[in-house]
């Protein structure tokens, strides 16, 4: 009961500072059209490099969005009361997780349809590639609430966080954009989708105690 | 032993031990270094295919191995440091971070160095190379948290975070890049087997990993001392210290 309460509280939350939220949503996009000016508007080309276009802009666009996970929390002191409330930490951060997911990574995965047609990717394979974000981007925000639950205190953690996490996205960014690009050429898409639906396993089972852990340190400071 | 190893954990003590010790490991590292690269650079056979452009493996396998070595070794310190909040493993972690990063910077160098003769071109994104270049990023990343807090401790605690996750990620990452690199290139880049190594050319390598191992050993006790220094700095010891020098 009180953990639907956290998460009616962090959706009420986002809807009421929903401008802020579409900025990565927003960052996504334009990121993804800047790809075409500068290399060559050639549909050919476009449609070979959709697959790791759209991914890697999805990535930036989800760790940006990281930024503002606990943040407000951080500065009104919400983020104390929750330490010391009864639900553990873990938890809350996992629904916390979440919640943001919904409202920044969620836009994300399906405006990604609309990225493919500019970029010429073929229809046939809109399936996988929305899948491989829909799988792909929770982990993404798992790493990347690793890496604000570090710099949260921080005033330039905004541009420390990208550096820190960004290494450890590598796996996620080779299957989902391996996925991506096999399905655009027709091959089995099945291994590259299996990894990454074990390592969004992996990193929801772990990556709680990493944050939940990285608060307290950034709390007791 | 264990009363020694305990006390090994508070930093004055540590300070003197590393004292008298980092001198004798500087300088027998220096002369297995010297005896690897005479063994390597004059005793050992060319390659019948490299020629001698296979002797920078001879620094560069060392390189590669210790910047593992030393990602393990900050990784494990971090953990120790943050379950049994020992001051002296996060020191070993801080220390530990600029010298493995000097290693896989080393390793890259020398392999891409190499890779021009051999494969033609500085940089080829093979898995191995590939790895290295990640573990780089992770140790900088791992640098940077450290010195971002103004309060030394917590910076210790928070990049001991990461450097756990880090640790973790590693076999992952690792896997994927190997996955990745198979299905874009073929083995074309790995030419002749390079399994068959006769004993003139292994037991250098192996001296020239001793040698290495010994030279990291004397600089991370060197390092050590300075962080220790830095972490104690307001204390009676090192004052004391200060004064009698």
């Amino acid at each position: 009961m009180r953990l639907t309460a956290l998460i009616e509280r962090d959706l009420r939350l986002a809807y009421r500072r929903r401008g802020e939220l579409a900025t990565p949503v927003i960052f996504f996009v334009i990121v993804t059209a800047l790809f075409p000016l500068a290399l060559n508007p050639d549909p050919a080309l476009l449609r070979t490099l959709a697959p790791g276009v759209i991914w890697v802009a999805a990535l930036l666009a989800v760790l940006i969005g990281q930024d503002s996970l606990f943040k407000t929390d951080y500065e009104d002191g919400s983020l104390e009361l929750m330490l010391l409330s009864p639900i553990t930490l873990e938890w809350i951060v996992i629904l916390r997780v979440f919640t943001h997911w919904l409202v920044t990574g969620l836009p994300l995965v399906i405006l990604s349809l609309l990225m493919a047609l500019l970029l010429d990717y073929p229809t046939h394979a809109l399936g996988t590639l929305v899948m491989s974000l829909f799988l792909g981007t929770p982990i993404l925000s798992c790493l990347g609430a690793v890496g604000a639950s570090l710099t949260v205190g921080l005033r330039r953690g905004f541009m420390l966080l990208p550096i820190l996490v960004l290494p450890l996205t590598v796996p996620v960014l080779i299957f989902g954009a391996a996925a991506a690009g096999r399905a655009a050429v027709g091959d089995p898409v099945a291994a590259p989708l299996y990894f990454l639906g074990a390592m969004l396993i992996l990193a929801i089972t772990l990556a709680p105690f990493a944050i939940a852990a990285g608060l307290r340190i950034s709390l007791e400071s | 032993m264990f009363v020694w190893f305990h006390k090994l954990a508070s930093p004055p003590f540590f300070y003197r031990f590393a004292e008298k010790l980092a001198p004798w490991l500087g300088w027998l590292s220096l002369l297995v270094i010297l005896a690897g690269l005479y063994g390597g650079l004059w005793l050992s056979p060319p390659d019948y295919q490299q020629g001698d452009g296979f002797r920078i493996i001879y620094v560069h396998v060392p390189s590669a191995w210790i910047s593992m070595f030393a990602y393990m070794l900050m990784a494990t310190a971090a953990a120790i440091g943050l379950i049994w909040r020992i001051k002296l493993a996060h020191a070993v972690s801080a220390a530990a971070a600029p010298l493995g990063a000097s290693f896989t910077f080393l390793a890259l160098v020398t392999g891409s160095l190499w890779g021009k003769p051999m494969w033609g071109t500085y940089w080829v994104w093979d898995a191995r190379l590939t790895s290295e270049l990640i573990l780089l990023f992770l140790y900088l990343g791992y640098i940077a948290l450290n010195h971002a807090f103004e309060d030394r401790r917590t910076g210790d605690r928070a990049s001991a975070i990461l450097a756990i996750v880090g640790a973790v990620n590693v076999p992952i990452i690792h896997f994927s890049v190997n996955w990745w690199n198979t299905l874009h290139q073929g083995p074309t880049v790995f030419f002749g087997p390079k399994a068959e190594m006769p004993p003139s050319m292994y037991i250098p390598l192996f001296i020239m990993m001793f040698g290495f191992m010994l030279f990291f050993a004397a600089f991370m006790l060197k390092r050590l001392q300075v962080e220790v220094l830095q972490r104690e700095r307001n204390t009676v010891w090192v004052r004391e210290l200060v004064e009698q020098s």
